[in-house]
């Protein structure tokens, strides 16, 4: 439907406006311009294969969500089961927990982790010294580059009841041990070891925009006798806003899918009542269990793919009503 | 501050890893190396398993941004040009998968009716090209590559292969670093396909094994040669800074790389951000 109202309009900008004409000429002036231009598809074959191969065929593919489907008889070869396996997800007795967990830990990461990249820029921006901020950046975007079974790892090692490097410095102190993976504590570590490793990263975005603020403003408000917060706050931050909103929208959108392999890693047994979320549970339905339920597992993750989309509208929806900007 | 939170622990690691393993038990490391040594380093470079699984990381590092780079700059040059008929339906068809994605599953079906299945295939090619690269590369080509100097190219006779080859290609080389550095981290860093779609262990990048060894917290006997008891005792001892050893090793290669392409990473991060 979308492709088709789209080519529709890609029709109209293509007829040059100041020729209507009957539509004989039009046509053969498109099919030139296909001739003409057939070797810019030539070049489009190897990408248009991959996306066919690799991102569409399992888009056909998740059609088992509404089929019986059996290794032997194949995608095409099971039989129709219609609604009975997003049914069976609705109504499940996880259906609740996954959803609360991943939507608690989702909303918690997005609301932690937003300013956080903003203050950063901001600190790096005001700093006088070219040099020292440049080091600062450089040291702090390194965790971007770690992988996260490292982060995990680190987490795991450093933060250990028996003999991490945290609960030395906690008992040193006087305060009893924890377990950073256990139920009470999971949340946490998953949240702040994410903001360990991409702070830096999301920062550049923020320190680009800070970058394109006219230094004129903020001369005529230092003449004007604004405090440094002021200008912060009257200057630069309405100058980001638009970086700000489109961030937000972003991180709003891919909120029910990021994180999986993170997540995947993080559980353990003793942690699942608030680690099991749409895509582990999804995961585990299907490769875990002793019964491989696929098209379970596949009605799982489709439930969370519209549930996505819906999110990602709804957010730019709201950016658009309430601050005028959006993303498309 | 935070620089500091970043620093300690990387750190740490690096310390330990040349530390003894009772000074790391017992909690002596702090900031120096306790009992300095590089038995770690050696048992990693004696193990079979751990250099095959490093070569094949970087293997599946170098195909996979090699690869990746080509289709992403296959697709984004002709979608960057104007005048390619039907652009918006082509780009869109792009971007659909990226706003509703499969999922794992009919992933999963997909590479095994492929026979694709314990490939190295497997790793490189499903997540070959990212669409958000893509997207960035685009941007790239639209602003520094001049329509004028294609039109002028064209009248000169190039045709759109040579124009490609001979007028974008030459001018894109900074995206083309920022693709392939991007590309090859993504892969460096990446453990879940392998976990997925390979079961023959010679096949293994680092990251698996590195999962194996520090989420799970244990080791492969074969990993480290001896069988005996006296030598599982010192195994024992070496198993601690073992992780923190194939921790900086795992870290290493990305770290090198990314001074080199540091200046085009940020500016391609910054296209990106312009959308």
């Amino acid at each position: 439907m979308a492709l088709e109202q789209l080519s529709a309009v890609q029709r109209a900008d293509t007829a040059p406006p100041d020729k209507p004409g009957p539509p004989g000429p039009r046509k053969r002036r498109r099919g030139r311009r296909f001739r003409r231009s057939w070797q810019l598809y030539v070049l489009l074959i190897p990408p248009a294969i991959y996306a066919i191969l690799f991102l569409y065929a399992p888009l056909y593919g998740l059609q088992i969500a509404f089929k019986n489907f059996s290794v032997a008889q194949g995608i095409n070869g099971s039989p129709w089961a219609g609604l009975t396996y997003v049914r069976q997800f609705l109504n499940s007795y996880e259906f609740w927990t996954v959803v609360k967990n991943t939507l608690w830990l989702n909303a918690y990461q997005l609301i932690a982790l937003f300013p956080l990249p903003i203050i950063l820029a901001i600190m790096l921006n005001t700093v006088r010294s070219r040099r020292y901020s440049r080091g600062v950046q450089m040291i702090t975007y390194a965790p971007h580059f770690i992988s996260t079974v490292v982060v995990v790892g680190l987490v795991v090692m450093l933060a250990s009841p028996d003999g991490g490097i945290i609960n030395q410095a906690i008992s040193a102190f006087g305060g009893n041990k924890q377990d950073f993976l256990s139920e009470t504590w999971f949340r946490h570590t998953y949240v702040w070891s994410g903001a360990w490793q991409t702070l830096g990263f999301s920062a550049i975005i923020y320190l680009a925009a800070l970058a394109g603020v006219d230094p004129q403003l903020h001369e005529a408000a230092t003449v004007d006798g604004a405090s440094m917060v002021k200008r912060i706050w009257h200057i630069d931050l309405p100058g980001i806003r638009p970086v700000m909103i489109t961030i937000m929208i972003l991180n709003m959108g891919s909120m029910l899918t990021v994180g999986f392999e993170k997540v995947l890693l993080l559980q353990n047994p003793l942690n699942l009542s608030v680690s099991e979320v749409i895509d582990t549970y999804s995961y585990r339905v299907a490769f875990v269990s002793s019964l491989p339920q696929y098209s379970y597992a596949a009605a799982i993750a489709l439930f969370q793919s519209v549930m996505g989309l819906v999110l990602l509208v709804l957010a730019n929806f709201l950016a658009r009503r309430v601050a005028k900007e959006s993303l498309f | 501050m935070f620089t500091l939170a970043v620093l300690y622990p990387l750190t740490y690691v690096v310390s330990s890893s040349f530390s003894s393993g009772s000074a790391i038990r017992s909690g002596s490391v702090k900031l120096f190396p306790v009992g300095a040594n590089a038995d770690a380093y050696r048992t990693v470079w004696h193990s079979h398993e751990l250099v095959t699984s490093f070569l094949n990381s970087v293997f599946y590092a170098v195909a996979g941004a090699v690869i990746g780079t080509a289709l992403t700059v296959l697709a984004a040059y002709p979608l960057s040009r104007s005048d390619l008929p039907l652009r918006r339906t082509l780009t869109f068809f792009f971007l659909i998968p990226t706003l509703f994605s499969a999922g794992i599953i009919p992933t999963y079906l997909i590479i095994r009716d492929l026979g694709l299945l314990d490939t190295r295939w497997a790793i490189i090619l499903p997540g070959a090209m990212t669409i958000f690269n893509l997207v960035v590369t685009r941007a790239y080509y639209q602003i520094s590559v001049p329509k004028e100097l294609l039109e002028a190219a064209k009248i000169d006779g190039a045709n759109d292969f040579r124009s490609f080859f001979l007028i974008a290609l030459p001018l894109s080389k900074p995206i083309i670093a920022v693709n392939l550095l991007f590309y090859a981290v993504a892969q460096w860093n990446s453990w879940f396909p392998a976990f997925l779609y390979l079961s023959n262990e010679h096949l293994y990048p680092l990251q698996l094994v590195l999962r194996q060894t520090l989420v799970q917290s244990s080791i492969n006997p074969s990993q480290i040669q001896g069988g005996d008891v006296a030598e599982l005792l010192r195994n024992r001892e070496l198993f601690d800074k073992l992780k923190y050893a194939l921790i900086v090793v795992s870290m290493l290669p990305p770290l090198i790389a990314y001074p080199f392409v540091q200046k085009h990473f940020i500016k391609g991060a910054l296209i990106g951000s312009l959308k």
